[in-house]
């Protein structure tokens, strides 16, 4: 996996809140047996109409849109299904970190291990942030900061584990194959 | 004193946590799936590793497979291409790696969360995992069951292992009894109405109390399933003489001498008394009614008489009326019905069905309504065929299918038309969940029943 230290960039927002995966990507894409060009998908049933041409009133849509890598999104953003597919879309699409006031447990793990960033913020930050579409905003990963463009400097809630491997890139299936000799030695000594 | 989780969470540890480290914790049972396992293998095949643990673990398919006989058994082919492929590479996948498969024409294949505690193979204190959400229907028998990612997938296939941060606990305590006519499923939809989808993100609820004690295996699982929907990754219930009968016999279950030992073990898997919770919440089950959703997430629900609450200023439960068709102060009660489905990892065993059958007895579907009926297994199937619940069905003009996930999740086949009203007994009532532009309704069997029967929302409290 590539380090992940900083995400530098404008902002997307959908502030819808509970935001669920069936959402960000809809099952009848879940047939695919890769994860590779899910990004397509992404916001499938708010991004095009019926006949499959674009929404052009849909944030994902506008040409302003372009290049952003940080989606500020509502309260309890991934809510759903464990789909992987959630992250793969996003990472696809281009985006780098989610912001929002609460994220789903199992969207955060899935996320994490695919070196998008799951930022969780005060409502304060939040409110500002979803007023503020397309605001230049810095996360860092090293000082677990994050930037508005007025200054105003917010610390977020990373697990310590987590954002180590993201630093340096570290894949969590090598750290876990390395207390083989654990697992080994837990299960010769179950007696169940 | 230590709770239920934490006797289960402590018995697994592999290597304990840190600050700077999760702990490494042992998985008993992998359940998979065709849809998230394709690339958990590819990672494997990509880094030359085994299945670490094929004896602990089990696949079927059951989300994309179609329901239709002709599909299943009559060798007409998969109509959806992609269904057809995963199909396809879960077999080669579970063949190149020795792992025990369920395929589509196997009599103990079904849903992967109806199939396993069916065959015994969940089982009280142990830790169970797979690449799905509902995986918490497992927690019903005291276990730790959870949903995974494809990535951990991967973790598990290769090390029979995962790494995880300790949760906290949360009790869900439930007194009293419930009246005539409320059922599991209602109860769990008041449960997340009460505190609310993410009320549950960061815990494991354990659901406590008379009223869960009274419950049988079906319901406790129906319970446990939408976990889940309240944000919480695991539900989990003490095992008793309820879940001790429900096991016994069962094919994979442990037999003889192994089997009392076994009992003796799982007696132990109760929190004990003082042991404290993070946080909880009472219920009093007695005071429940049917309860049915409203809106696009589980949460938005209301009691079946009552009107859908109104709210000046909220963007998002706007966006969820106008997504639904409806409007703040209206009666659900007598609200057109196009389609109904009965089935699902929440409402499609044999206890279901038969409430199902007790509702449609002598009765018809309405005209207007398209009712499907699926069975969460095979077995569950041909179950509901020796009681009669199948003619029962067949004769109230409702369509009977083969098991599997269904219209549950649009992605088989089985979907709600654009714009419909879709009375449902699965777990998700999310925009688009049940095909482009579907409108879900969540409710219990009975009410689902009722409903198409009438062709309208019911309250079946008058049918029974
Ligand atoms: S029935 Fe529905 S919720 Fe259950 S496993 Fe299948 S798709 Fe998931």
């Amino acid at each position: 996996m590539e380090p992940v230290i900083r995400v530098h960039s404008k902002t997307v927002v959908i502030s819808s809140s509970n935001i669920d995966t069936d959402q960000i990507i809809p099952a009848r894409f879940l047939t695919t047996t890769t994860k590779e060009g899910l990004g397509r998908q992404l916001f499938a049933d708010w991004r095009y109409h019926a006949d499959g041409s674009p929404n052009p009133h849909f944030v994902l849509n506008r040409p302003e849109s372009h290049g952003a890598q940080i989606l500020v999104a509502g309260r309890n953003f991934g809510c759903g299904s464990s789909r992987e597919h959630a992250p793969w879309a996003l990472l696809d699409f281009g985006f780098r970190a989610v912001i929002s006031t609460e994220i789903a447990d199992i969207f955060t793990g899935n996320s994490l291990k695919n070196g998008l960033l799951p930022i969780v913020v005060d409502a304060a930050t939040s409110a500002w942030l979803l007023e503020h579409p397309g605001a230049d905003v810095d996360i860092d990963l090293e000082s677990k900061r994050l930037t508005l463009p007025t200054g105003v400097s917010v610390s977020f809630p990373l697990d310590a584990f987590a954002r180590h491997c993201l630093l340096n890139g570290i894949d969590e299936l090598g750290y876990l194959r390395s207390k083989t000799a654990d697992i080994e030695r837990y299960e010769a000594a179950r007696t169940w | 004193m230590r709770t239920l989780f934490d006797k289960v969470w402590a018995a697994h540890v592999v290597v304990a946590e840190t600050p700077d480290t999760p702990a490494v914790l042992y998985i008993d049972l992998h359940l998979i799936h065709e849809v998230t396992s394709p690339q958990a293998f590819s990672v494997l095949k990509g880094l030359g590793l085994p299945v670490r643990r094929p004896d602990r673990t089990l696949a079927t398919m059951d989300h994309s497979t179609p329901t239709s006989s002709d599909q299943v058994f009559g060798g007409v082919p998969i109509k959806v291409d992609a269904a057809a492929k995963q199909v396809r590479q879960l077999e080669q996948n579970a063949a190149e790696f020795g792992v025990e498969l369920f395929g589509m024409r196997d009599a103990r294949r079904g849903i992967v969360h109806v199939i396993s505690p069916e065959l015994g193979c969940t089982q009280p204190g142990m830790t169970i995992v797979c690449g799905d959400s509902h995986t918490s229907t497992h927690g019903a028998f005291g276990a730790l069951a959870f949903g995974i990612g494809t990535t951990e997938v991967g973790h598990v296939f290769a090390t029979q292992s995962l790494l995880q941060r300790k949760p906290k606990t949360f009790a869900v305590n439930v007194e009293g009894r419930l009246r005539a006519g409320v059922s599991a499923k209602d109860l769990i939809l008041a449960v997340i109405g009460k505190i609310g989808v993410s009320g549950g993100t960061g815990y494991v609820l354990e659901y406590r109390g008379s009223a869960i004690r009274a419950l049988s295996m079906d319901e406790r699982m129906t319970v446990c399933n939408m976990s889940i929907e309240a944000g919480a990754r695991a539900g989990m219930i003490a095992p008793d003489e309820t879940t001790f009968a429900y096991l016994k016999g069962r094919p994979r279950a442990p037999q003889g001498k192994d089997w009392d030992l076994a009992v003796a073990r799982w007696r132990t898997l109760v929190s004990d008394p003082g042991a404290t919770f993070d946080a909880s919440v009472d219920i009093d089950a007695s005071a429940l009614e049917p309860m049915i959703t409203y809106g696009t997430n589980p949460g938005m629900v209301v009691a079946i008489g009552a009107n859908i609450p109104t709210k000046t200023g909220d963007a998002v439960f706007d966006k969820a009326l106008h997504y639904m068709g409806f409007h703040g102060g209206e009666a659900m009660l007598g609200k057109r019905v196009d389609v109904v489905f009965i089935g699902s990892c929440t409402n499609g065993r044999l206890e279901d069905l038969q409430a199902a059958a007790q509702i449609l007895k002598g009765r018809k579907v309405a005209p207007s309504v398209h009712l499907l009926i699926v069975p969460g297994s095979q077995e569950i199937k041909r179950a509901a065929e020796a009681a009669g619940y199948a003619d029962i069905f067949k004769a109230a003009g409702a369509d009977w299918r083969e098991s599997g996930c269904s219209m549950c999740l649009g992605m088989n086949g089985d979907t709600v038309p654009a714009g419909q009203y879709a009375i449902s007994t699965s777990n998700r009532n999310f925009e688009g969940r049940q095909g482009v532009g579907a409108r879900t309704l969540l409710v219990s069997p009975f009410t689902a029943a009722a409903s198409a029967v009438q062709g309208r929302i019911t309250d079946p409290r008058g049918m029974l």
